[in-house]
């Protein structure tokens, strides 16, 4: 059997905003491995968005060690960084995760405009197969972003994390503006989605309920300490 | 696709981006309009005489006399006496001598005597004559010759009567003595247009029965009586020279000026023109100054607009950062908008100018008798429009600059 490396690992991370009320956080080890779901849960303000932050190596830790697929953040340049999130992770947001400007083809080709290796895996009419695997109705790729249902941004949403296959999926309580019955579907496809392209996935959330369909639910106080610091 | 997208977001805040881009539009044309005025103005001053070496008056000032006897603004401060015209013109240096007499008036025209050797002599816009477009020239004592303008503003045609006013803006007629037009002068985009030209004998045959500017009281010489009269000139205006030899132009002026019977002056255009300028030109370029000025503010109103819809977009921002755009990438982003934004007010200016030309061309000639010509943009217009995309990159650098220290600060945190 050949060993896998993590898809993602932290080692005794810190990481302090900069400013002077600043909040800051330390993880001294977590791990994800290949192909597994974990459910990250947390209250709000408990650091969920630093740490994904992190991980996307959009702020850089003051120490420790974080390597996404083998690779270490750290020893990248802020450029290289850059590139390499968007080689490696599909980000969802909460909401408001597309730009209501861009059509819906824009919106998820977007990431592969600073990722050429993940643009040279994403097949041509990718985003076609992944609109109807998500159950987007056919010929929404034309329609600007900002027009459809919030579910149906989602949707697309998922659609750009997932284009191109990157190894992580990184998402920040993706489910937090759907009604109860569309979180449901919207989770199965979700699922559906990473099983095919064989993706991890990191979800944070402060929903205990999501917890049943992960292969592993993390209490984010278990693993990481968080310190605030008054002005 | 990134300048679809960057396309995108300025049609999704088209109002407030409209209302910028029409703000630089509105500043490009006012700064290009002024600079068309001005160079217009220069060209069309600069073109009215050429070919005439000296311009002689009473003694005044150089400006003074190139304004009242070429571009018939403002009044003499005196006449020449016709003695010294008569001395002057016996000079050997001397080729040509037009001598002009004003001080009359038809409705808001200027009528100026002069001899047929204006037509002559008289040169515009680098050595065109004047041209008789219908009728003839001056022939009987009461033939009056019209320029384009006056034709065209009241209607005349040749045969018409016309009536000569005494003075300027008076009420008093000389309708005794009706003068017919006789010929009416092909445009030349000169003071010309705008001008009623008689024979110098028929100025002094209105004026048969006046006295000092005021007419005596009763009498009344009959027509064919004053036929009969010496018309000789007491005192002209002004007179056009021209020299054998361009040699002689500063002797002559220096004889002219140091003429020991009269105070007279002698000036040479180019050099009135000159001075003309050096006083025009702190109005010039308090004029260019300040519509520089209001394209400055517009700038400055792009700049507060991407300044203010910078907290709105910092969502749109973290997106593109999760992307995996760099912050020099949304850098990038805030500047192309603030170019795309200058560029599209530079052609709309432009537009703007132009249109604003084809409407305005007709009625500055008519009111001001400034032909304002519509050419290609000149070298220097380019190069204006070049600039002000330019100024509006570097300016949006601060509010650029600022969006990506969000961007950085902000990292993927923003909850709005």
């Amino acid at each position: 059997m050949t060993i896998v490396d993590p898809v993602l690992t932290l080692e005794d991370v810190r990481f302090r905003w900069p400013g002077r009320a600043s909040f800051g956080l330390s993880v001294p080890g977590f791990r994800v491995e290949q192909g597994e779901s974990v459910l990250l849960l947390g209250e709000s303000g408990s650091g969920k968005s630093t740490l994904l932050s992190l991980i996307c190596g959009i702020v850089t830790a003051d120490g420790g060690r974080i390597t996404v697929g083998g690779t270490d953040l750290s020893a990248l340049r802020a450029g290289a960084r850059d590139r390499f999130r968007a080689e490696r992770i599909g980000v969802i947001f909460q909401q408001f995760n597309l730009l209501p400007y861009a059509s819906v083809s824009d919106n998820i080709l977007l990431p592969l405009q600073f990722a050429p290796e993940r643009r040279s895996r994403a097949a041509a009419g990718e985003v076609a197969t992944l609109c109807s695997a998500l159950g987007l109705p056919d010929g929404i790729a034309g329609t600007s972003a900002g027009r459809l249902s919030v579910g149906q941004q989602q949707r697309v949403a998922v659609a750009r994390a997932l284009i191109g296959q990157p190894s992580l999926i990184v998402a920040d309580e993706p489910t937090s503006a759907l009604d109860a019955a569309t979180q449901t579907t919207f989770l199965g496809l979700l699922f559906d989605r990473i099983a095919a392209a064989g993706s991890s996935l990191l979800m944070v959330s402060h929903d205990e309920r999501l917890g049943a369909r992960f292969d592993r639910v993390v209490h984010l106080s278990n693993i990481a300490r968080t310190e605030r610091m008054a002005a | 696709m990134i300048l679809r997208l960057a396309l995108g977001s300025l049609l999704a805040r088209a109002l407030t981006v409209s209302m910028t881009i029409l703000a630089i539009a509105l500043s490009v044309a006012l700064f290009l309009g002024v600079e068309n005025v001005r160079v217009g103005a220069r060209a069309s001053f600069a073109d009215t005489i050429s070919g005439t070496d000296l311009i002689v008056g009473a003694r005044s000032g150089s400006v003074q006399l190139l304004l009242y006897s070429v571009f018939r603004i403002g009044n003499a401060t005196n006449n020449v006496t016709w003695e010294s015209y008569q001395d002057i013109a016996a000079r050997p240096e001397v080729d040509w001598i037009v001598p002009i007499s004003l001080g009359d008036s038809h409705r808001q025209f200027r009528v100026m005597g002069t001899t047929q050797a204006f037509f002559d002599h008289y040169k515009y816009r680098g050595g065109r004559s004047l041209a008789i477009e219908e009728g003839q020239g001056l022939d009987d004592l009461y033939d009056a010759v019209i320029g384009a303008e006056v034709a065209a503003a009241l209607d005349y045609e040749v045969g018409d009567p016309i009536v000569v006013s005494h003075g300027l803006a008076s009420f008093t007629d000389h309708d005794d003595q009706p003068f017919r037009v006789a010929g009416i002068v092909a445009r030349t985009g000169t003071p010309v247009d705008r001008t009623v030209i008689v024979s110098l004998e028929a100025i002094e045959a209105i004026h048969v029965d006046w006295q000092s500017g005021a007419q005596i009281p009763g009498q009344t010489t009959p027509v064919e009586r004053i036929r009969q009269m010496d018309l000789t000139p007491t005192a002209v205006t002004a007179a056009l020279v021209g020299v054998d030899s361009r040699l002689q132009i500063f002797g002559l002026q220096r004889a002219i000026n140091t003429y020991p019977e009269e105070p007279l002056l002698a000036i040479l255009p180019g050099v009135a023109l000159q001075e003309l300028w050096q006083i025009v030109g702190v109005a010039e370029t308090a004029l260019v100054g300040v519509s520089a000025m209001v394209v400055v503010t517009a700038l400055l109103g792009m700049m507060a607009m991407i300044f203010s819809s910078l907290n709105e977009r910092r969502r749109e921002m973290a997106i593109w950062r999760a992307m995996g755009a760099r912050p020099a990438t949304i850098l990038g982003l805030l500047l192309l908008e603030a170019t795309l934004m200058a560029a599209i007010g530079a052609i709309l200016g432009l537009a703007l100018l132009y249109a604003g030309l084809l409407v305005a061309q007709p009625l500055v000639d008519s009111a001001f008798g400034l032909w304002l010509p519509i050419d290609a943009p000149s070298l220097r217009e380019l190069t204006v429009l070049a600039g002000v995309i330019a100024v509006a990159a570097v300016a949006s650098l601060l509010p650029a600059l600022r969006a990506y220290r969000l961007s950085l600060a902000d990292g993927m945190m923003v909850r709005i």
